[in-house]
C-alpha cells in the first residue's frame, strides 16, 4: 500500500515534535530551567546548540520540555473532549428525538462560545493555570466530536445488520457499544488528528496570553511573549519557539489530512 | 422566526452561562477581590455593597436586566461605571476588526481569483502552500514576526503602542501592523474558500459561452464569475468577522494597544469580574450576533435554505 504524501510528510514531523518530548523526559542537553547568568545571550555553539536566553537558560532544552508540555495539554484536552463529544453524540444518535435535539442544540451553543472567552472567563474565576487551559480547550471539543460522531452514528444505525442486531433484542446502549462506536472511530480519530494540531495551537496562545503555563514551566507560547520584550536584544529567541509550533500543527494537521484520504478514499483531494 | 427564537435562546443561555461562571465558580467573589488576609467585617461589608447576599437568580436578573440598559456595575478596580470603560476603549477595538475586515476580504479576494484564474499552474499553488503556511501560523507569532521585520529590522512603523486620535497620522501607522496580522490569517482561510468556489463556477456552462464569445478573461473572472461565487465566500465572511472579533483581543495584548481586548486582561490580572464578565458576555453576544446576520443573509441570497432550520 501507497501512503498519501501529506501521511509521509506529516509523520515525520510528528515524530520529529514526539521524540524531542520523549527524550526531554529523561534527558535534556541542560537544565531547561538552572539559570547561568554569566552566560546569557550566548550564541548557537557545539555546547549550547541554539544559544542560552536572557538568564542563561539553554534554549533546546526549553524547547524540548515545552514539547512535552504542548504534547501532554493537547493529548488530555482532545481526549477527554473527544470521549464527553462522542458519548454526547453516540446517545444523542441511539435515543433520537428530544434527547437528540437537546445534545445537538447544546452544542451549537458551545459552538457559540469562543473557546478564548472560554478561557479568560475560567481565569478570571479560579485564576489562570495550565489545568484551567486544558478545560478550556477540552470544552471546545466535545461539540465538535458530538456532531461528527452523531452524524456518522446516523449512517451506521439504517445498515442492515443493525436492524439484526435490534431485532435480536439487543439494547440500544449495547449496539452502540458493540457495533457503532467501532464503525465511528475512523472519523473520530481522523477528527481527534486534526483537533490536535487546533489544541496544540491553543495552548500556545493562552500560554503566550498568561492564561495557560506559568512560570517556571516552559511552553513555547510563554517563551515567544518572553521573548518580545527582548526583540532588539535577541530576536532569534522569538523564532525558535513559533518554528517549533508551526511544525507541530502543520504536522498534526497533515497527518490528519492523510488519515483521511487513507480511510475514506472517495474524499481524496476533496477540500 | 424560528431562527430569531433560537438566536434569542442562544444569547440568553450564553448569558447563563458567563454569569454562572464568574458568580459560582468562585467561590466568594468578596474573598477574590480581598484576598485571603481580609477580615470578616471588611468582606462582610463589600458583599453587603456588590448585594452578593441576595439570592442568585435575583442576581442574575438585575445584572441582566441593567446589561440591557447598558448598566454593568461599577469597576472594581477603576471605580468608573463600566460602560465608561466600555465606551472610552471601544473607537480602537471597533477600527481595528473594521479594518482587519476589509484587508482580510481585499487580499483573500486578490488571491483566491489569482490562485482560481491560473488552476493547476505554479500561481495556483503558491497561493495553495502561502495559505496552508498561514491557516497554521499563530496569529501573535506572526505579529511578533512583523514587529520583528518592520519595527525592529526596517524601522519603519512602531513596535506597538497607540499615541491616540489626536494625532491621526500616527493613530494609522500604530495600527498598520495590528491590522496585518489580523488579517493575513483570515484572508488565508478566505482564499481558499474563494478559490475553491470561483472553481466551481468556472466549470458553468455560461462561463464558457462567455469565454467562447471573446470577453476578456478579467472581465470573466470579476464581473462574471465571482458574484456567482459569493454565496459560500459570505457565510465565510460572516463566521470569520466573529473569529476576527476575539482575535482583537489576542492583537491588542501583542501590540499593547489600549482597547476593549487590554481591559479584558487587565481586569483578570485586577480581579474585577463586574469588568471581565460585561467584556466576555459583549465579546459573545458580537459573535452570536455576527452568527445571526449570517444565517439570515444566507437564505436572502438563496431563498431555497429558508424553510431549512
Amino acid at each position: 500500500m501507497r501512503f498519501p504524501l501529506n501521511f509521509v510528510i506529516g509523520s515525520i514531523m510528528i515524530i520529529f515534535v514526539l521524540t524531542a518530548a520523549v527524550v526531554s523526559l529523561f534527558w535534556t542537553p541542560h537544565s531547561h530551567s538552572e539559570l547561568n547568568i554569566s552566560m546569557k545571550f550566548a550564541e548557537p555553539s557545539m555546547l549550547y546548540w541554539l544559544g542560552t536566553d536572557q538568564l542563561g537558560r539553554d534554549v533546546v532544552s526549553q524547547l524540548m520540555v515545552a514539547a512535552q508540555n504542548s504534547v501532554q495539554v493537547a493529548l488530555l484536552a482532545v481526549f477527554f473532549g473527544g470521549a464527553i463529544g462522542t458519548f454526547l453524540g453516540l446517545t444523542a444518535s441511539a435515543i433520537g428525538g428530544v434527547v437528540e435535539d437537546i445534545i445537538m442544540r447544546l452544542a451549537d451553543l458551545g459552538f457559540a462560545f469562543p473557546a478564548l472567552l472560554f478561557a479568560i472567563m475560567l481565569a478570571a474565576s479560579l485564576g489562570p493555570s495550565l489545568n484551567n487551559a486544558i478545560i478550556a480547550i477540552a470544552f471546545i471539543n466535545i461539540p465538535i466530536f458530538a456532531r461528527v460522531s452523531r452524524g456518522s452514528a446516523n449512517q451506521i444505525w439504517q445498515r442492515e445488520y443493525v436492524a439484526a442486531s435490534k431485532a435480536s433484542g439487543l439494547t440500544k446502549f449495547k449496539i452502540s457499544i458493540d457495533h457503532i462506536l467501532p464503525n465511528i472511530m475512523a472519523p473520530i480519530i481522523v477528527q481527534a488528528t486534526i483537533e490536535f494540531a487546533v489544541a496544540i495551537l491553543a495552548e500556545a496562545a493562552l500560554s503566550y496570553l498568561g492564561l495557560g503555563a506559568q512560570p517556571p514551566q516552559p511552553s513555547w507560547g510563554r517563551m515567544l511573549s518572553e521573548a518580545q520584550t527582548l526583540m532588539y536584544l535577541a530576536p532569534e529567541l522569538a523564532i525558535y519557539p513559533g518554528i517549533c509550533i508551526i511544525i507541530a500543527v502543520i504536522g498534526f494537521g497533515l497527518l490528519g489530512d492523510g488519515l483521511r484520504d487513507i480511510t475514506d478514499p472517495r474524499l481524496q483531494g476533496d477540500r | 422566526m424560528r431562527r430569531l427564537v433560537n438566536f434569542l435562546v442562544t444569547l440568553f443561555a450564553v448569558s447563563i452561562i458567563v454569569f454562572a461562571a464568574m458568580n459560582v465558580l468562585p467561590g466568594d467573589p468578596a474573598l477574590t477581590i480581598l484576598g485571603l488576609d481580609a477580615t470578616e467585617d471588611a468582606l462582610e461589608a463589600l458583599r453587603q455593597r456588590l448585594g452578593l447576599n441576595e439570592p442568585l437568580t435575583k442576581r442574575y436578573f438585575l445584572w441582566i436586566g441593567n446589561a440591557l440598559t447598558g448598566n454593568f456595575g461599577i469597576s472594581h478596580s477603576f471605580s468608573v461605571p463600566v460602560s465608561d470603560l466600555i465606551i472610552e476603549r471601544l473607537p480602537l477595538t471597533v477600527s481595528l476588526a473594521i479594518s482587519g475586515m476589509t484587508c482580510t476580504v481585499i487580499l483573500a479576494f486578490v488571491l483566491g481569483v489569482f490562485a482560481a484564474a491560473n488552476h493547476k499552474r505554479y500561481g495556483d499553488w503558491g497561493v495553495m502552500v502561502i495559505s496552508q503556511l498561514g491557516i497554521a501560523l499563530p496569529a501573535f507569532w506572526l505579529s511578533i514576526l512583523l514587529v520583528l521585520l518592520f519595527a525592529v529590522k526596517l524601522r519603519w512603523l512602531p513596535p506597538g503602542g497607540f499615541p491616540g486620535w489626536e494625532n491621526p497620522t500616527d493613530a494609522i501607522r500604530s495600527l498598520i501592523l495590528p491590522t496585518l496580522a489580523l488579517s493575513l490569517v483570515q484572508s488565508a482561510v478566505l482564499a481558499r474558500v474563494t478559490r475553491s468556489s470561483m472553481l466551481e463556477v468556472m466549470r458553468q456552462d455560461y462561463i464558457r459561452t462567455a469565454r467562447a464569445s471573446g470577453f476578456q478573461r478579467s472581465r470573466i473572472l470579476w464581473r462574471h464569475t465571482l458574484p456567482n461565487a459569493l454565496i459560500p465566500i459570505v457565510t465565510i465572511i460572516g463566521m470569520q468577522f466573529a473569529a476576527l472579533v476575539t482575535g482583537t483581543i489576542v492583537i491588542e495584548n501583542v501590540f499593547y494597544l489600549p482597547g476593549l481586548g487590554k481591559l479584558i486582561f487587565q481586569s483578570i490580572s485586577n480581579r474585577d469580574l463586574p469588568t471581565v464578565q460585561a467584556l466576555v458576555m459583549l465579546f459573545a453576544a458580537i459573535v452570536i450576533i455576527a452568527n445571526f446576520i449570517v444565517d439570515i443573509t444566507y437564505s436572502v441570497i438563496d431563498p431555497r435554505l429558508k424553510d431549512r432550520a
